[in-house]
């Protein structure tokens, strides 16, 4: 899967690091970031996960007129997610599993005013047996995500995991 | 920006990232990440279709908060790398704390950085995620 536009925009870099509970002005004040070696507002280091926000299919949010959406209204569903075209999200969230690991190298700051796309290939997988939640499969995804230069900005790797049965807490 | 003569492996810093984690905070991750998965707003769904006792935080949210732990440690725009594994869930009333530790300090491509080790965990001791960073450094 391919995003085509992730628009690196102040007013959701702002909103995500409210999120993340972070208030470290470099994330909403443009006279502060100005001011700083960063040379204005850069997004917190895992914002690239909100890339999801761009991706006009994206499987975890509900469509428009929530037609097919597996969340609860009145009463559950019992509609399972579909995964057909689970992208990942922000460089791969589990297709309708859990995120195990996630990892992120930087190879240019991520500034507001940045233009992305984000291209994902699928990495390794493997099983495991664990006590907690039985089979465990799990599969990698790599996610580059390149300027409006053509310049590789951040490169994501995420790793979901299907589980056999709910992960005892 | 960390500065080399100003540290030592060994060296680190811990922050309490949340305390009494609000259900409102993960509603307003799912809003600004976009990843609107009903394991973490929906109780219905969550206990009744997915078999937990309740919903719980997005990876992510942890991942992020973390972040925050270690961009104020290691200054911004200062990041190479930062990687995690999500080892236990995150639930609605946890407080979380992050530590991240220097376990090497080096060069490569003319260029000084740090290693960290981190780690968060709940308030029983339990780690919520464990990962490293590499962060540039002032010589």
């Amino acid at each position: 899967m391919a995003i085509d536009k992730f628009l690196i925009e102040a007013s959701h870099i702002m909103m995500f690091a409210r999120s993340i509970g972070d208030p470290n002005p470099i994330y909403y004040d443009e006279d502060y970031a100005n001011s700083t070696d960063c040379e204005g507002i850069i997004a917190p280091p895992t914002f690239a996960q909100s890339s999801a926000q761009f991706d006009p299919n994206y499987f975890l949010r509900p469509k428009i007129g929530g037609e097919g959406w597996f969340g609860s209204g009145k009463e559950a569903t019992g509609m399972k997610p579909s995964k057909s075209e689970g992208s990942g999200g922000g460089g791969g969230s589990a297709a309708a599993g859990l995120h195990a690991e996630q990892h992120f190298e930087y190879h240019l700051p991520l500034k507001a005013g940045d233009v992305l796309r984000a291209t994902t290939k699928p990495g390794k997988s493997w099983e495991k047996e664990s006590k907690r939640a039985g089979k465990l499969k799990f599969s990698e995804s790599v996610t580059e995500y390149r300027n409006q230069d053509g310049e590789l900005v951040i490169t994501a790797t995420g790793v979901g995991v299907q589980t056999e049965r709910p992960v005892d807490s | 920006m960390l500065k080399k003569s100003e540290i030592k492996i060994g060296d680190s810093h811990k922050e309490t990232l949340v305390e009494d984690l609000k259900r409102t905070q993960i509603v307003q991750y799912a809003g600004s990440s976009g990843d609107y998965n009903p394991l973490h707003t929906d109780e219905v769904f969550t206990t009744k279709i997915a078999g937990y006792p309740s919903v719980f935080a997005h990876g992510m949210l942890t991942m992020g908060m973390t972040g925050k732990m270690i961009t104020n440690y290691v200054g911004d725009g200062t990041l190479k790398k930062y990687g995690v594994r999500f080892t236990s869930q995150v639930w609605p009333g946890d407080t979380l704390e992050s530590e991240a530790k220097i376990v090497d300090i080096r060069e490569e491509n003319g260029e000084n950085l740090v290693d960290l080790e981190i780690v968060t965990t709940n308030q029983d001791g339990v780690a919520v995620i464990t990962g490293s960073a590499t962060a540039k450094i002032d010589s």
